[in-house]
């Protein structure tokens, strides 16, 4: 009996030592494949270890559900990679919906017999695993766009969700002291049900990078949580290395969008919706054709592409890519340069990218890229507004004032691909597209690019 | 074995340490990667759903535990089948085959 149980809490140490060296080894490109195998292995053995407890009377249900979690699972592995954003907020709701359950049943077990510490971890888990499976659910479906991905904004709607949330932790407070009363128990996990919907609610597509990196860090932490309520050094230890990752994720991109990070905790996103643009008097642009912008590029000597959201929605990343294998082959040096925001989730656009094949060392992160506008010829902006505006540089009345940009305006030409005028999604005006030196090429991205790759390669035959 | 809260706490905070470091080291580039990863490995959570469902202690624990189990598999599942998928489509230039 005895030995079994040492079995298994030696698997659990292995697995432990297995999942840091799994993230130690994600730091780079080369070695991160080494990385999923060690966390794959890890897994393994914790699964296999605790299948082995002497305590299971049945494997009926284990197996049954084993088998229709991997049957699920499958699929969501397989998705397309411009799917990959609401598919990792739908893994968030996942995780956060297993640890929710497991708290229920723990708390159900032990009622009304539950120590005052006990009580208190076992409700942050509950109330955060709860808002974290509502919150990442409505993430996923404004990022499926199945729910509007308009923000939703009232009077008074941080005092509401702040209200709620005081008066979910005052029942966790009044379970710790009377557990006997089980009937709170289920007010405790709807309310944050509810204030996880609420919490969305306000939110739209440009701060979705900083709500999943939000929510990542929540499902951490309520499985940590979890972990002290069952004891489990292995769960503490996962739940805080997650929680850690999600924060570290949360921090950078506040930061990127020059956010306060109380700001991003409180979840006041998408604050600011001033209907600019609206009634003003539209100004002169100059506008090219794809000969004249594959012209341009050809003549070039250096190539900064900044993709966006935009590149993504119009699915251009391997026109893009044919772009960048046109251009190299007439020696012209192609970067890209990428903002931290750029997209709908940390590291987004990485992604897209890599899917079409373009090598990762010629992605550039903006405070390595930025160096490099003056000295380049074109930078050619795909589906990229805000992040590449001037006004939060320089005008200090601007709502994006502050917030680090690439400074695609420092290059001697500057090219934006774009379906039309319309303002960003802050509703800003960009002011680089009425400089002199910037040519606006309105199309569609894809077809844009694929027009100027004809252009480029037809000479060549 | 049983583990006092101070303890606890102690595992939490080391934990919580080791992960700022090692994974402020992650590149940028990797962040969608990291994200889908650590999204499968928080999924160890599944040892405390598998204890839940075998052990019959109570339907309600039956039924709630088989469901997070469900639940967390097809985040293991998921979670390490895509990051490797997208892990495979980063590669470095080099001289390409023609």
């Amino acid at each position: 009996m005895i030995a079994t149980e040492h079995v298994i809490e030696i698997t659990y140490l292995i697995a432990t030592g297995l999942f840091v060296l799994s993230l130690k080894w994600l730091s780079s490109p080369a070695t991160a494949r080494r990385g999923v195998w060690s966390g794959e292995a890890g897994m393994l053995l914790a699964v296999g270890g605790t299948l082995l407890y002497q305590g299971i009377v049945s494997y009926r249900w284990i197996a049954i559900a084993l088998v229709l979690g991997t049957i699920i699972g499958i699929p969501l592995g397989r998705v397309a990679m411009t799917a990959v954003p609401q598919r990792t907020a739908l893994s968030h709701a996942f995780g956060a919906l297993c640890v929710t359950l497991v708290g229920t049943s723990e708390f159900y077990l032990r009622a009304p017999d539950v120590p005052p510490f006990m009580m208190g971890v076992l409700s942050l888990e509950v109330i955060l695993g709860a808002l974290t499976f509502t919150g990442s659910l409505m993430a996923a479906g404004k990022l499926q766009e199945v729910l509007p991905q308009r923000p939703i904004t009232y009077k008074g709607q941080n005092i509401v969700n702040l209200g709620m949330l005081a008066v979910a932790i005052a029942i966790a407070v009044m379970l710790v002291v009377h557990p006997e009363k089980t009937y709170l128990f289920p007010v405790m996990m709807i309310i944050p049900l509810i204030f996880g919907v609420m919490m969305i609610i306000p939110i739209g597509g440009a701060d979705m990078p900083t709500v999943i990196s939000l929510l990542n860090s929540y499902a951490g932490l309520s499985a940590a949580a979890m972990g002290f309520v069952l004891q489990s050094k292995l769960l503490i230890i996962a739940g805080a290395l997650d929680g850690a990752s999600g924060f570290i994720l949360s921090v950078n991109m506040s930061k990127a969008m020059n956010r306060s990070f109380t700001n991003v905790l409180f979840g006041a996103f998408g604050q600011e919706q001033p209907t600019a643009a609206a009634g003003k008097e539209a100004r002169p642009v100059r506008s090219a054709s794809p000969e004249e912008a594959a012209g341009i590029l050809a003549a070039a000597s250096k190539v900064v592409i900044v993709p966006g959201y935009g590149m993504a929605v119009a699915q251009a990343q391997h026109k893009v890519r044919e772009l960048y294998d046109a251009l190299t082959k007439r020696g012209v040096d192609v970067k890209f340069g990428i903002h931290p925001v750029a997209g709908r989730m940390p590291g987004h656009m990485n992604v897209l990218l890599a899917e079409a094949d373009i090598p990762y060392d010629k992605l550039l992160e903006m405070e390595d890229i930025n160096g490099d506008f003056p000295q380049t010829d074109v930078a050619l902006i795909i589906g990229a507004n805000d992040v590449t505006n001037p006004a939060a540089r320089e005008d200090k009345s601007s709502p994006i004032y502050g917030m680090p940009i690439l400074d695609v305006d420092k290059a001697r030409t500057v090219m934006v691909i774009k379906r039309g005028m319309g303002a960003g999604f802050a509703g800003i005006e960009n002011p680089l597209y009425y400089l002199d030196k910037t040519l606006m090429l309105f199309g569609d991205a894809k077809n844009f690019v694929g027009s100027i790759v004809r252009e480029l390669t037809g000479g060549h035959g | 074995m049983k583990l006092d809260l101070l303890t606890s706490l102690y595992v939490f905070m080391l934990a919580a340490f080791i992960g700022f470091e090692v994974i402020r080291r992650v590149s940028p580039l990797l962040h969608t990667p990291l994200m889908s990863l650590t999204n499968a490995l928080d999924a160890i959570a599944v040892v405390g759903a598998i204890i839940l469902a075998g052990e019959g202690k109570s339907k309600l624990a039956t039924i709630l535990g088989t469901i997070a189990i469900v639940a967390a598999t097809s985040n293991i599942v998921g979670g390490f089948l895509i990051t490797d998928r997208m892990l495979k489509m980063f590669k470095a230039s080099g001289p390409r085959k023609p």
